[in-house]
C-alpha cells in the first residue's frame, strides 16, 4: 500500500485517496462501486483515472466531491486533502471546500450549467458563495475566467444564455466556473468525452496551460488511454471498483505489469498492425452485483490459475509501481 | 499488409463502383411560420433558414472495398451514410446503384437495391425495439422479405446470432438484458439477416468501451472476408478508420475536403484541414506532449463562410480562400484534395 505520511509538509500530495470504499446498498444487494482506491495527486500534477464504463471511476471522482448520494456511503478509506480527511467532514464544511478548494468538472457541461439562467449569474453566484467581494468586483472575477479559457470577447458571452453556445465553449464555460477559486484540485470526469477531436485539443491545451500555470493538482477521469499517454504524469487503472495498477504514465504504457492494463493497450487500434485483427480482451466486464471472489480480472486473463481465485494484494513490484495481480508481467511489451 | 486482405483489396481493382454518388446535396430547412409567412407576403425579405448538411459530394465504393468517411459532429457524414444506404433521398445529384440510379428505380428493383444495402447505427440502446425479443428483430425482415423457408426461421436465426457472436439460446430475451457489446452485435446480425453485400456503419463502435469496441472491429473483419461485404464505415475516430479502411474520405462541413488510400493519407495528408486533425488525434506513443488545438470553432452551417469553408481556422489561408470554392483535385494517383495551395505551389 502506499504508505506515504500524511502531512501539510511542502511536497506532500495535495489529494491523496486511502483505501477508498464507496458501496451502493441497493435492494439487489450491495453494489461495490468503489473498493479500495488508492492514489496521490501532487501540486501541478495530472492523474489520469483510466476505465471502463462501470468500473468505478466517476464513482471515485464524486467521492472525493462528497457528491455520492444514497444507497451509495463511502463505507472506508481516507480521502486527505492537505491531510484533512474530507470522508469525516460535515456536509456545512465540504460546502465551504467544495467549488472553492475542490472543483468537479462534468463530462456533459449541461450538468453544471442552469439552461434557463445567464452565464453572468451563474457565474457571479459562484463567486459570492465563497468569497466576500462586491457584485462588481464578482464580475470582474468571471470576465477575467472566461477570458481564461480561451473565450473571445468574455463581456458579450457573460450575458449569453447556456444554449447560445456550442459543445465545447459550453465545456470552457464549465472550466472557467471550476477555475473561479483557483482550487487546489480539478476532478474533471470525461470532460472532452462528447467533444470533437480538434475541439478536444483546445480543451486539453487549456488543462495543461491551467496546471503549469497555477499549481492545481487534476485528477482526470476517462477512458481514453490515448489522451491519458499525451497529458497525464500518472496513471491509475481501475477495474471493477479497484485500482489494479498505477505508477507514472510512461512506465505503465511501456511496460504495464497488470495483464488488463497489457490488453487494454492492446486493443487501441494504433497499436496493431493495419488491417489485421486487433488483440481483445475476451468476454465482458462482469456484473458488479456479484463478483467472483478473489482477482475480479480471472475470467478474462490469459494468466489466471487456481491462486487468482484469493483476492491478490495491491503490491509495489518496482519502485513507485503498484499492482493488483500475483503473475505480473515482467518484461516490457513490445511496441 | 496481411495476406488475409490481399484477395479482396486485389478484387476491387478497376471493378464497378458497388454505388457511386455524383454530385449529391442534401439540404434540410425550417418552413417559415404563419407569422413568418405573412409578413413575407406584405413584402419583407425574410428567407428560410436552409443547412447544406452536405453539398455536391462525388463518392464511389468499389466492391470489396472498406471506404472509412471522417469528419466532426455537423460534417454531414451521417446525412450522407444515410443517403448512401438509401433510407434518404438527396436533394440534388444521383445516387448509383451498380449502375442504376436509386432514385429512379421501380418498386421491386428499389426494394431488392435498398435490401442489397444495410445500416448498423450509433448506439444500440435506440436503434433496437425495446418490445421485441431478439428473435423478432433479427427474423421479421428476412420472413417479409421471404428470405426464408416457412418453418425454416428458427435455424436461420440461430445462425445469424451465432455468425454475429451471440449465444442462440438467449433469442428469447429482450434488449434491455444485453450489454452493449451484445446490442451491437444483435444489430450486426439483424443488418446480415437480409443478405447485404454492402454495409454502412454509422459510428457503429464509437459508444462501446475500448476493449468491447476490438472485440466488434474483429467481428466486422471476419464478417468482411467470410461473406465478401464492402463497408462504408463513418467515424470520428481516425485511430479506427486508420485499422479498418482500404481508403479515407475526410468531410468538413458537408463537402469532401480530401480523399485518398489510408496509408497515402495517414502519411502524406495534404489539405490543411486533415493535417490539423492529425495532428490533434491524441496517440499512445505520445507521452507528455504539449497539445496546442486547432484555432477557432466548427462554423455553423447554417450559415457557413464563403470560399473554401475551412479558411477561417486555416493558417494559410489567402484571399482566393475566401472568394473560390476549392475543386477536389488529383495531387497524387488515387489522392484527392479540394485546396487552393495546390495550384499555387
Amino acid at each position: 500500500m502506499s504508505a506515504v505520511p500524511a502531512s501539510a509538509a511542502p511536497g506532500a500530495p495535495t489529494l491523496e485517496v486511502r483505501n477508498l470504499r464507496t458501496h451502493f446498498l441497493t435492494r439487489a444487494g450491495v453494489v461495490k462501486a468503489v473498493d479500495d482506491v488508492s492514489f496521490t495527486v501532487r501540486s501541478g500534477k495530472v492523474l489520469g483515472l483510466v476505465g471502463e464504463s462501470g468500473s468505478g471511476k466517476s464513482v471515485t471522482g464524486f467521492s472525493i466531491l462528497g457528491l455520492v448520494d444514497p444507497p451509495g456511503r463511502i463505507v472506508g478509506g481516507q480521502i486527505l486533502f492537505k491531510g484533512q480527511d474530507l470522508a469525516t467532514l460535515s456536509e456545512e464544511a465540504m460546502r465551504k471546500l467544495r467549488g472553492n478548494r475542490i472543483a468537479m468538472i462534468f463530462q456533459d457541461p449541461m450538468m453544471t450549467l442552469n439552461p434557463v439562467l445567464r452565464i453572468d449569474t451563474q457565474m457571479i453566484e459562484t463567486v459570492l458563495a465563497h468569497a466576500r467581494v462586491s457584485r462588481e468586483e464578482a464580475r470582474q472575477r468571471a470576465r477575467d475566467a472566461l477570458g481564461q479559457v480561451g473565450i473571445a470577447s468574455p463581456d458579450e458571452r457573460l450575458r449569453s444564455y447556456p444554449h447560445q453556445f456550442s459543445g465545447g465553449m459550453r465545456q470552457r464555460v464549465a472550466i472557467a466556473i471550476a477555475l473561479l477559486h483557483k482550487p487546489d484540485v480539478i476532478v474533471a470526469d470525461e470532460p472532452t468525452t462528447a467533444l470533437d477531436v480538434t475541439i478536444q485539443g483546445q480543451i486539453l491545451a487549456e488543462a495543461q496551460k491551467l496546471c503549469a500555470q497555477t499549481g492545481t493538482a487534476l485528477v482526470w477521469i476517462t477512458h481514453d488511454l490515448s489522451v491519458v499517454a499525451g497529458l497525464a504524469d500518472d496513471i491509475a487503472v481501475m477495474y471493477a471498483g479497484k485500482v489494479v495498477e498505477n505508477g507514472p504514465v510512461e512506465q505503465v504504457l511501456d511496460a504495464p505489469l497488470h495483464p488488463y492494463t497489457l490488453g487494454l493497450i492492446g486493443s487501441v487500434p494504433s497499436r496493431n498492425r493495419r488491417g489485421e485483427p486487433l488483440r481483445q480482451i475476451p468476454g465482458m466486464t462482469p456484473s458488479m452485483l456479484n463478483l467472483p471472489a478473489g482477482c475480479a480480472f480471472r475470467a478474462r486473463c490469459p494468466r489466471a490459475e487456481a491462486r487468482c481465485a484469493e483476492p491478490p494484494p495491491f503490491a509495489e513490484y518496482r519502485p513507485g509501481r503498484f499492482a493488483r495481480c500475483i503473475h505480473p508481467h515482467e518484461e516490457a511489451v513490445a511496441a | 499488409m496481411s495476406a488475409v486482405l490481399e484477395a479482396p483489396r486485389a478484387a476491387a481493382q478497376g471493378s464497378v463502383p458497388i454505388i457511386e454518388l455524383r454530385g449529391v446535396s442534401k439540404r434540410f430547412s425550417n418552413p417559415l411560420d404563419f407569422a413568418g409567412r405573412l409578413v413575407k407576403r406584405l413584402g419583407v425579405k425574410v428567407r428560410e433558414d436552409v443547412v447544406h448538411a452536405v453539398d455536391g459530394v462525388d463518392l464511389s465504393v468499389r466492391k470489396g472495398e472498406v471506404v472509412g468517411l471522417v469528419g466532426e459532429s455537423g460534417c454531414g457524414k451521417s446525412t450522407l451514410g444515410r443517403m448512401v444506404a438509401g433510407i434518404m433521398p438527396p436533394s440534388d445529384g444521383q445516387v448509383v446503384w451498380r449502375g442504376q440510379d436509386l432514385t429512379k428505380l421501380s418498386g421491386a428493383d428499389a426494394k431488392r437495391a435498398k435490401l442489397r444495402t444495410q445500416m448498423i447505427f450509433q448506439d444500440p440502446y435506440a436503434s433496437l425495439n425495446p418490445r421485441l425479443k431478439v428473435a423478432e428483430i433479427v427474423g421479421e425482415a428476412p420472413q417479409y422479405h421471404g428470405l426464408v423457408p416457412r418453418g425454416g426461421l428458427e435455424a436461420y436465426v440461430d445462425d445469424q446470432l451465432r455468425r454475429a457472436g451471440l449465444d442462440p439460446s438467449l433469442k428469447r430475451r429482450y434488449p434491455h438484458q444485453f450489454s452493449g457489446g451484445q446490442r451491437q452485435r444483435i444489430g450486426i446480425a439483424r443488418a446480415l439477416a437480409v443478405q447485404p453485400d454492402f454495409l454502412v456503419c454509422d459510428e457503429a463502435v464509437a459508444a462501446l468501451d475500448v476493449s468491447i469496441q476490438a472485440q466488434i472491429l474483429n467481428l466486422f473483419m471476419k464478417l468482411r472476408r467470410e461473406l465478401d461485404l464492402t463497408y462504408l464505415f463513418i467515424s470520428h475516430d481516425l485511430g479506427v478508420v486508420e485499422h479498418l479502411s482500404d481508403r479515407v474520405v475526410i468531410m468538413y462541413l458537408g463537402r469532401v475536403v480530401e480523399e485518398a488510400p489510408s496509408e497515402e493519407v495517414f502519411a502524406r495528408p495534404n489539405h490543411p484541414y486533415t493535417r490539423a486533425l492529425l495532428a490533434e488525434v491524441p496517440r499512445i506513443e505520445a507521452r507528455k506532449r504539449v497539445f496546442a488545438g486547432v484555432q477557432g470553432e466548427i462554423p455553423s452551417p447554417l450559415n457557413p463562410p464563403s470560399g473554401c469553408h475551412f479558411h477561417p481556422r486555416c493558417p494559410f489561408a489567402f484571399d482566393r480562400c475566401r472568394a473560390e470554392r476549392p475543386a477536389l483535385k488529383q495531387v497524387a494517383p488515387g489522392h484527392r484534395s479540394a485546396c487552393h495551395l495546390n495550384d499555387a505551389a
